[in-house]
This record gives C-alpha cells, structure tokens and sequence, in this order.
C-alpha cells in the first residue's frame, strides 16, 4: 500500500511538472508572436520618424535648388549686390576667422591646462555668444562700440567710428563666431594626452617648443575643423551685424544681408546668393567631418 | 650619484623619499597601485615638484628647496621611458628619436648619423618611415628607450617598460633591457609590478607603500619581502 501512495504522489509530482512546463511553452509562444511584431512595429515607427526628420531638413534645400534654373544663377552672379556681398562676406569671414584662431587658440590652451581663480566663469563667458541671441549681441556690441557706447564714445572722441563699417562687421563676426573655434580648440587640447608633452619636456624641449612642435600638431585637425566652423558661422551672421554695422552694400552688406534685402524686389539674387552660401555649408560639414574623423591613435 | 630626499603632500598621503643610486646601478621600485612610484619618478624628471627636500644628480641640486634650486625638466638631461612609451603620433619612428637631438640644436648631418647608429642597434632602422601608431608593443618599447638614450642623459627613469607587452615578448625584453641599461653606466630607477624585473634588471630594490620606503635592500631579497611583510602584519 505504501509503495502504491508513493508511486501515486511521484506521478502527481511529475505530472504537474509537465503541465507547469506545458503552460510554460504556450505561455512563451503566446508572448513570443506579440513581441515580434512589437519589434517590427517599433522598427518601423522609428523609420517614418527618421523620414520624417530627413524629409523635413532635405525639403527647403531642394525647393531652393528646383526654384532656382540654373542659367538664373548663372545670370545673377553678374549682379553687382550679389558680388559686392560674395567679396565682402568672403573677406570679412577669412578676417574673423584669422583673428578667432590667433585670439582665441592661447585662450583654448590655457583653458584646457590649467587652472585659475575665476575659470568657470571665463569658460562660460567664453560660451555666452553661442546662446544669446544675435539681436542682443548686436545692441550689446552697439552699447560697447557705438557712439555712445561705453567705449565708443572715448572712440569717438578721436574721430574713430566703428559702428556701421566693414570693421563693425568683422567685430560682429568674431563676437558670435568665436566661441565655435574656442570650443573645439579648448576639447582638442584636452584631448592631447598629458604624456606627450611630458615627454617632450624631458627630451629637452622647452614650453614653447612642445605647444608648436607636439601639441599643436596633435590637436591640429580639431582646430582647423573648429576654424571652418567659426568661418562658416562668420558667413551665415546676420542678426548682430545688422543691428551693429547696418546694412549698406558694398560696406556692411554680408551675402544673408543682402539675401534679405534682395527677397523685398529680386528674388533671383536672394535664391543665387542662398544657393552659394548651401553650397558652402555642404563644403563645411564634408571637411568637418574628414577632419574629425582623422584622430591619432594613441602611442 | 643620483640622491632623493624629497616630501610632497599627495591627495591620501604624504610621500617621504630619502635613498640614493650609484652610477651604473639599477634601483627597482615596487609597490601597489596609486603608492607614488610615478609620483617620485615625475619629482625627479621635473615635471612634479616636491615640498620640501633635495634631488642631485652627480653633486649638482636639480631641486633644493632651501636655496629654491629647480631646474626646469628640459635642462635635467634625465632619459624617461613613459609607461604608455608616448611616442608622438604625428611623427614617424626617426622624428621621435630625432626629437631629443633637434631641440638641442644639433646640426642635422650629425643627427642623422646618431640616429641611424641608435635605430640599426635597436633593429629598428627598416621602420624609420612608419608612424609611431603603426608598430607593435615591443618595437614601441624599443623606440621609446633609443628616444631616451640617444640624448646621452646622465639618468634613466623607467615606468613599468615591459607591462605594455604579453609574457612572451617580456623575457626577451627583459634580457635586451638588462643589456641597454649597463652599456649606459648611469643611475637607473624602474618602477614595476613584475618580481621577474626585479630579479633580472636590478641591483637593489625599493618596497614603498602609501609613499614611504617599507623595505629597502638588495634585488636578490625581494622574493623574501613576502613573508617579511605576512610576519610584521
């Protein structure tokens, strides 16, 4: 009798066991199927999203390139406003940018390696073009260069005018481009390992020796593609120049002021002038991106 | 002569230093993870400074607190292997070893003459074009140290030369090292983790712990500190 209870309560056992693992199996294929086709939905759903998004930046390019026929460009670039704001927007761009890059690679160095009273501060200063908006670097540079401005006016008291020339521009530029370069300088800096200029050291040269024969080659192509972005910031600014040097042609008026000012008679020479300055810009991120994309490894 | 007694204030400890090294001797230093062996080799290459305390080499006071002696790192003529070997990235195997040469100001004939002799007897000359990035651990090895010696330094401070490379690589450096070092007859620190260096490389060798000198003696007594060290806790 004994054995037979035994017998019986092992079946029992085994039996629930199959019954639990039998639930298990169908219960498993009964998630499985939702869960793929959540998959696929989810897939899919993140497709359209990334369409959308591409769709949604590609389209005004297109529009700009299937409005504008191209013996209409061809015809517009005779057109003096077009070639005095080309001519004018490529010097005062190359101008920024020269004095960013002088200016502003000390400042990234001695950002990124070492540490003084106040540096946070300096760091966010260096940054706070980058977020306030154009209209208010423009009034903000007005209140410090024009006339009346704090340092205009001692300016002015010698017969130097800033506001509303070709220099105002380039001040303009360098206001609002400058952070770009600083930025990617300062992280290109940092990414120099510390080693190489010890090394450097040891092996008898000196600090500056090190900056131009070690550090500056090693961080070189993160300072150029932070160079291109100054410059191409320089071309694209408007708001502050326009409220900081005006907007006269041959003088002040940069290729988007002169887009601007185009828009209200000809609509040929804004398209003409835009399709350049798109043109330039697809340049920009081809080079920002080969030069990135070109890091030492480290030794 | 090289002779340390130095103290500087780290994060967690102070390290207090006091040894010397003889010419043409080799002094191990060991010790576990964040002791301060770099720390004491950077002090010494001049690109830390201590507290307090002296470092001289030969006679002549690289550092002196008390007569604020302290001469810059490129005016020490110290031979420093780097643990990362920090070869530059951007220059090919002979601008490295070239580097040391051409900040001295020497004329590029002579360099070049150097440079060959250094880069053959390192078996490296068939890779003088290659980028620093391009060889492998060992050859990295061998470039870092001929970058050291070819400025004919009157010190050579090694960090951990061998850790970079597998066990195989390592006891055929080990021998080679060994070899490089006594040919040069000038004071040698190597800072390492490995007791097979210490045996083999040096003369005497150094236990430091949380930047104090725990033991002290000769290379050969090393594989005695273990029980020394189970016995004194």
């Amino acid at each position: 009798m004994a054995s037979n209870q035994a017998e019986i309560s092992r079946f029992n056992e085994r039996s629930l066991v199959e019954l639990v693992n039998h639930e298990h199996e169908a219960s498993g294929k009964a998630i499985c199927i939702p869960s793929r086709t959540r998959e696929v939905a989810l897939k899919a759903g993140l497709a359209l999203l990334l369409i959308l998004a591409m769709t949604f930046i590609a389209l005004p390019v297109v529009a700009l390139f299937l409005k504008s026929p191209l013996d209409t460009i061809f015809s517009s670039l005779q057109d003096p406003v077009v070639m005095d704001a080309l001519q004018l927007s490529l010097t005062t761009s190359t101008l920024t940018t020269s004095i960013v890059v002088l200016m502003g690679t000390p400042v990234a160095y001695v950002s990124a390696r070492f540490h003084y009273f106040g540096k946070d501060m300096a760091d966010s200063l260096i940054d706070l073009p980058v977020i306030m908006p154009p209209a208010v670097a423009g009034i903000a540079l007005l209140m410090a260069f024009g006339r009346m401005g704090i340092l205009g006016h001692y300016l002015n008291a010698f017969g130097i005018s800033i506001a509303f020339t070709t220099l105002a521009v380039i001040i303009a530029q360098v206001f609002v481009s400058s952070p770009f370069y600083i930025r990617q300088a300062r992280t290109s800096f940092e990414d120099v390992d510390l080693a190489f200029e010890n090394a450097a050291r040891t092996l008898g040269a000196s600090r500056i020796y090190t900056f131009f024969h070690v550090i500056l080659p090693i961080a070189m192509n993160g300072l150029i593609s932070g160079a291109i972005m100054a410059f191409a910031r320089s071309l694209g600014e408007f708001g502050a120049t326009i409220m900081f040097a005006g907007n006269f042609q041959g003088r002040t008026q940069t290729m988007p002021l002169a887009i601007y000012t185009a828009m209200q008679g000809d609509l040929d020479v804004s398209l003409c002038l835009a399709i350049i300055l798109v043109a330039i810009s697809f340049v920009v991120i081809v080079l920002v991106k080969t030069l990135t994309g070109r890091v030492y490894k480290k030794c | 002569m090289l002779e340390i007694d130095v103290k500087k204030r780290l994060r967690d400890f102070d390290l207090k230093v006091k040894l010397d090294v003889a010419r043409g001797k080799t002094l191990m230093l060991v010790g576990d993870n964040g002791c301060g062996k770099t720390t004491l080799l950077n002090l010494v290459a001049g690109l830390d400074n201590p507290d307090k305390g002296r470092i001289a080499l030969d006679g002549r006071a690289l550092y002196d607190s008390d007569s604020q002696t302290n001469i810059p790192p490129e005016a020490r003529g110290i031979g420093y292997v780097f643990q990362s070997y920090a070869l530059f990235p951007h220059m090919s195997i002979y601008d490295n070893v070239a580097f040391g040469l051409r900040t001295r100001r020497m004329p590029p004939g002579e360099i070049k003459i150097l440079v060959k002799d250094r880069l053959e007897a390192a078996g490296l000359w068939e890779i003088r074009k290659a980028k620093a990035a391009d060889v492998s651990g060992g050859q990295k090895q061998r470039v870092a140290l001929a970058r050291a010696l070819i400025i004919e330094p009157r010190l050579l401070l090694l960090d951990e030369p061998l850790s970079a490379l597998d066990v195989r690589k390592q006891a055929a450096m080990r021998k080679g090292l060994s070899e490089t070092i006594r040919a040069c007859a000038v004071p040698c620190i190597i800072v390492t983790h490995d007791l097979r260096d210490v045996a083999c490389l040096g003369d005497q060798a150094c236990l430091l712990e949380r930047g104090e000198l725990a033991l002290h003696g000769g290379a050969e007594e090393v594989l005695r500190w273990g029980s020394e060290l189970d016995a004194k806790s």
